[in-house]
């Protein structure tokens, strides 16, 4: 120290801190996310995150709802992957129920289940090229998204929020178009989706930048409960599909890709791999159709399953199936279960206690990114402001499955 | 697959004898009840014991059930043994009066939010967390919405002029 240099007083900037606000509309967020850091400079030194900016209560709304006007709700959490969420409820009500559902039932929920998990991780690896200042991969993509878009709207007629099918299986068969679309689709992917991972995978600022920032070991994003690609990202190859087989997901041929360092990187790949598995999965999918009776799409289950309009107005049963169905009068068993199904960013669970009425006594949702975003602050501790903004984006949090 | 529902029963018998109760399996996971004293001693014995090793919280929520005189309040406890791929679940119940239950953050860290989100929602009051406070609802709020007490409003209530929704006014019914 020499006579030179400005003597700060004790306690003066040099010691302190700085409160930054991030979010919760910041644009760098992707949604409602707000976090309270506490900067050194431009490290980070802690991060307090809050939550439930859109907290719309579902599991108290669903304590009131019929079986099946629940499947809507459920859309309104992962958006980005509704109809997963909306099978994975379909599937909860059918354990309970012990429906069988034929194989073309199966394959065809596999079919829109792996179309959604290709869109929700195309958005969530596009959002980390724009994060990190390339905004080509993300606008060029987009117009793939909608595609499969168009594929839900022939089937079910919506696009985003898509409350896709029903308890037992579809609401009308698929249509000529729907496969045109699907096979379009299975065309004209593989070669953007390469050209995606060219312009990231060994793009040397993409990977200065992502490497090594945000990065959790297995032992815990264990111990945090962290399910999906983020967990597979730290090298844990737990995977719903292959663990626990649901929707007749033995009858296929894929691997679980995973990483090793759990950094944003890793996530990346993960999720890139993945897109390749989930095509793969598709086009087993529509192989196994082939040989199937093209006219089934949901199981014979009266009881639970709306009757065509036709049959109401000139049949009997079906118009007492019919009205028992929308009054709410069928009968469901009492019981408990819990079901998982892998959603595109985590286990996606549903714990339902029913008590035999016409709603659910209980029904919690096991929502991934609820549960494995309280790692943030850890992850990104010490990192830079940037380093946080696309470890968030990374880790694919939803804010509507975050809040429920 | 050679951890069976049957052995975790007969070593949590074994431990812990009568106190734990209600053993059942439906849908394939088994469940069972335990005092709310001993969950921590429960959750800890299933972690460390090298042929049980249920090292995976999946899941905890609460559940009301207001009839239930003594113990109206229940925590429901999902742990996944990731290497046997076997689920179990357990539950504690509470009275409403002494809402006090051992908080799982030491063992689990992924239990810290989902106990903040059982206290926001039913008022079960984890005890030793390191930051019980709402996490959904705003701070202010000084009452547990998923208890039972607290019905959704009556969708055929007419004294609330409410056009947008389609009820009174001059939508009619």
């Amino acid at each position: 120290m020499s006579d030179h240099h400005i003597q700060l007083p004790e306690g003066s900037i040099e010691k302190q801190t700085t409160t930054l606000n991030l979010g919760p509309t910041h644009p760098a967020t992707h949604g409602v996310f707000q976090n309270v850091l506490e900067m050194d400079g431009e490290r980070i030194v802690s991060a307090t995150p809050t939550v439930g900016y859109i907290h719309r209560a579902f599991e108290k709304i669903a304590e009131r709802k019929p079986y099946y006007q629940i499947t809507p709700l459920t859309d309104r959490l992962n958006y980005c992957s509704a109809p997963i969420n909306n099978i994975g409820w379909h599937l909860t009500v059918e354990k309970l129920l012990g429906i069988k559902t034929p194989k073309r039932v199966d394959y065809l929920r596999v079919i829109i289940m792996e179309l959604a998990r290709i869109t929700d991780h195309l958005i969530c690896n596009s959002v980390i090229g724009v994060d990190s200042g390339a905004f080509t991969g993300f606008l060029y993509v987009m117009q793939y998204r909608e595609l499969v878009y168009e594929i839900y709207e022939e089937i079910c007629g919506s696009r985003l929020t898509t409350n896709i099918g029903r308890i037992g299986g579809f609401e009308r068969n698929f249509t000529e178009t729907a496969f045109r679309k699907i096979n379009k689709f299975l065309d004209e992917y593989p070669a953007v989706l390469k050209e995606f991972e060219n312009l990231f995978t060994r793009n040397r600022i993409f990977m200065e930048r992502t490497q090594g920032v945000g990065a959790i070991t297995a032992e815990r994003a264990l111990n945090y409960g962290f399910t999906g690609p983020n967990l597979r990202a730290a090298g844990v190859d737990y995977d719903v599909r292959v663990a626990t087989p649901y929707s007749s997901y033995e009858d296929f041929e894929f691997s679980i890709p995973v990483g090793t360092t759990g950094d944003t990187y890793d996530r990346f790949l993960v999720r890139n791999a993945e897109m390749w598995q989930s095509l793969g999965i598709i086009r087993q999918a529509m192989d196994k159709l082939k040989d199937l009776p093209a006219d089934v799409f949901h199981a014979d289950v009266p009881a639970y399953y709306l009757p065509d309009k036709e049959d109401v107005y000139s049949k009997m049963e079906a118009l007492i199936y019919h009205f028992k169905i929308v009054m709410g009068e069928t009968d469901i068993l009492p019981g408990e279960v819990y079901n998982a199904v892998e959603g595109a960013n985590g286990e996606l669970g549903f714990y339902l206690i029913s008590d035999g009425g016409r709603s659910p006594y209980r029904l919690h949702f096991r929502r991934p990114c609820f549960i494995y975003y309280q790692a943030y602050p850890e992850m990104v501790k010490g990192a830079m402001l940037s380093d946080a903004i696309i470890c968030m984006s990374s880790l694919n949090l939803i804010a509507g499955e975050l809040d429920a | 697959m050679s951890l069976t529902n049957e052995h975790i029963k007969n070593r949590l018998v074994e431990k812990f004898g009568e106190a734990l109760t209600n053993f059942e399996e439906s849908y394939g996971i088994m469940s069972f009840q335990a005092p709310k004293e001993i969950n921590l001693k429960v959750m800890q014995f299933l972690y460390d014991e090298e042929d049980l090793a249920f090292r995976f919280m999946t899941d905890l929520c609460g559940v009301h059930y207001p009839d239930n005189a003594g113990a109206e309040l229940g925590v429901v406890y999902h742990l996944h043994n990731l290497v046997q791929n076997v689920r179990l679940r357990f539950k504690v119940f509470t009275a409403v009066e002494t809402p006090q239950v051992f908080t799982a953050t030491k063992l689990f860290a992924t239990a810290n939010w989902q106990e903040r989100e059982t206290y926001d929602f039913f008022g079960i009051d984890f005890v030793g967390h390191p930051n019980l406070v709402r996490i959904l609802n705003v701070d202010e709020m000084d009452y547990f919405p998923l208890r039972k007490e607290f019905p959704l409003e009556d969708q055929t209530r007419v004294d609330k002029d409410d056009e947008m929704f389609g009820r009174g006014g001059s939508v009619g019914i």
